[in-house]
């Protein structure tokens, strides 16, 4: 078992293992917050078309977590706020 | 530097990875690209090599006697040094240069850096695929609801579960082998809403019949389902996902004939994620901005116009797979084998599969495509989905366009998803209408069909990656042994991708 850093956490992952399967095997469906509704996001087609999985890797942003294989020390900056507000999504 | 190639193949699931595998026994010098770790694509999804017994994934896949075929004769096309497989190669645009195609791709072998590269050779194979195409409905944007695909993508790459408890819902064949994976490592699947009625299939029997393989493999899920105890409810949908800061429960309803909700019928069920999909949208982006002729299919989708070898309408430019019409890997094999003899006859090449064999292979193309057009007419897209749209639902997901906003869009005289998408940004972000694009099409010009637009820029990259090709340089060799020079990371510059073939009659 390796590690990857998300959000300065240690997260292990087992080798072969995307960015986005090592979080959603720890449990972990959102680490994205949308710009207007703020409302949280994470893997949803999980083969890098629909974007909802954006992480920045290695100070590189707007990376598919669901395309970029995990690596041992690779860090991971998730930008989910912590006080999502959950408005009932509309951008209206 | 190796001689230069004859042809191209972008996309390495069974029609690119077939498709190569018979150039090569043709003679011909073949580079292969694809965004993935591994050979196979979607279907065909594996871990990469180096993984493969860290993350066990066999039990999980069909026909794996073919892959591991024409993964040895891959294997023998590098050894020859004939075959250039790149792996984790982002093909961002593929362009007419001279008397053949220049293919620009982003190299992510060490990603997230990426080395801009660009390959030529007279003759173009696309077989880029498909993903799941979707509909929105309240809730779906909430994490642990993921596409039907997203869910199988993570057990069969990586060896994840998404939740413990999963309702899949939408329509087509291809819920069966999700369910079946997931239930095979131990989830507990609660139900497989298949909005269509089995009966559908009964008034085209003869495709059926004449495709005992398939339903031989469909009954094989069917038993697997039964022996997890996995209920399949054809006439059903998840009309909706509830929960907070992750789906916590589905809605799920009983359909009329015209796809609306039978009034009373809703019930709750509790859930930690749910898959969704409605059959597939191919994916054009390269082959549109070619110039490529599309036809309709009988899904909705706009394809690639092909004929009996498959060329596409770009002379020197061929096209198999899900790009020709959603058919499953069986055709796309077929089809990739097909492209490739056409390549070797039209590229004058010494060794040309002889007559006979190309007949089986056309003859078997022709009974296969039957076979999805009887499968896509009876999965079709419910015609009153949108009854399940509340005005508040997020239809693009990007922007958060919602259902509400389109509407008035539509009310004030957007006559199609383009307006729509010029007044709202519905379409307009990241996955550039990707996702919603059927949906918007479907809200907006009833019964026409949907005519894809064009993305120049199939997959984001970066402006530091295209710096560095200013004098557009022979493609750099990197071997995974020995990394590129470091360079600073380079800014992320997103570029926006295409617009595809995503298409839909007789939806309300």
């Amino acid at each position: 078992m390796t590690e990857i850093v998300v959000d300065g956490e240690p997260l292990p992952y087992v080798e072969g293992q995307t960015v986005a399967a090592a979080l959603v095997a720890t449990g972990r469906l959102a680490w994205r917050t949308t710009r207007v509704g703020h409302r949280p996001r994470g893997v949803f087609c999980g083969i890098g078309v629909c974007f909802d999985c954006l992480v920045t890797v290695d100070g590189a942003p707007g990376q598919r977590a669901c395309l970029v294989p995990a690596r041992p020390g690779m860090t991971v900056t998730t930008t989910v706020t912590t006080t999502a507000a959950p408005q009932e999504g509309d951008d209206e | 530097m190796s001689e230069p190639a004859d042809l191209i193949v972008v996309g390495a699931g069974p029609a690119g990875m077939a498709a190569a595998a018979t150039a090569l026994a043709g003679g011909l010098r073949v580079v292969l690209l694809d965004s993935g770790t591994a050979l196979g694509g979607q279907y065909w999804r594996h871990p990469p090599e180096h993984a493969r017994t860290a993350v066990p994934t066999d039990d999980l896949h069909h026909g794996l006697r073919r892959y591991r075929a024409l993964c040895e004769a891959l294997a023998a096309g590098r050894d020859t040094s004939r075959l250039d497989l790149r792996l984790e190669h982002h093909v961002w645009s593929a362009v007419r240069a001279g008397d053949g195609f220049a293919v620009h791709a982003a190299d992510r072998r060490e990603a997230p850096r990426e080395t801009a590269v660009v390959l030529r050779a007279p003759r173009l194979l696309v077989a880029t695929g498909a993903y799941d195409r979707q509909l929105p409905f309240p809730g779906w944007d909430l994490p642990g609801v993921l596409t039907a695909g997203g869910l199988q993508a993570l057990l069969k790459g990586a060896g994840v579960a998404a939740g413990s408890r999963v309702a899949l819902g939408g329509t087509g064949p291809f819920l069966l082998p999700v369910a079946a994976g997931l239930a095979a490592r131990g989830v507990e699947v609660v139900e497989v809403c298949e909005a269509a009625h089995p009966r559908a299939w009964l008034r085209r029997p003869g495709p059926l019949l004449r495709n005992p393989g398939k339903w031989a493999e469909g009954a094989g899920y069917a038993a697997a389902l039964v022996r997890h105890r996995v209920p399949l409810r054809p006439r059903t949908a998840i009309v909706a996902a509830e929960g907070g800061d992750r789906v916590t429960s589905v809605r799920i309803a009983s359909l009329a004939p015209d796809g609306s909700p039978r009034p009373g019928t809703e019930r709750r069920v509790a859930v930690d994620a749910v898959g969704v999909g409605w059959g597939f949208a191919p994916q054009l982006d390269l082959l549109v901005p070619l110039g490529c002729a599309l036809t309709d299919a009988a899904d909705g989708n706009a394809v690639v116009s092909v004929d009996e070898g498959q060329r596409t309408t770009v002379p020197g430019l061929y096209a198999a797979g899900e790009t020709c019409g959603v058919g499953g890997a069986a055709l796309a094999v077929h089809e990739g084998r097909l492209a490739a003899a056409s390549v070797l006859a039209d590229s004058r090449a010494r060794r040309v599969p002889a007559h006979k064999h190309l007949t089986a292979l056309r003859a078997a193309v022709v009974r296969q495509r039957a076979f999805a057009r009887a499968m896509a007419l009876a999965h079709p897209l419910p015609p009153a989905w949108s009854s399940w749209l509340t005005d508040e639902t997020v239809v693009c997901r990007c922007e958060e366009v919602t259902a509400g906003t389109i509407r008035t869009a539509r009310a004030d005289g957007a006559p199609d998803h383009r307006q729509v998408k010029q007044l709202t940004r519905a379409g307009m972000g990241w996955c550039q209408g990707r996702m919603c694009g059927p949906a918007v099409h479907c809200l907006t010009a009833r019964k026409r069909a949907y005519e894809p637009a064009e993305r120049l820029v199939a997959t984001p990259v970066t402006l530091g990656a295209l710096a560095d090709l200013d004098e557009e340089p022979p493609p750099p060799p990197i071997s995974p042994t020995s990394p590129a020079p470091p360079r600073p990371p380079a800014p992320s510059a997103p570029t926006a991708p295409t617009d595809n073939g995503e298409t839909d009659k007789e939806c309300s």
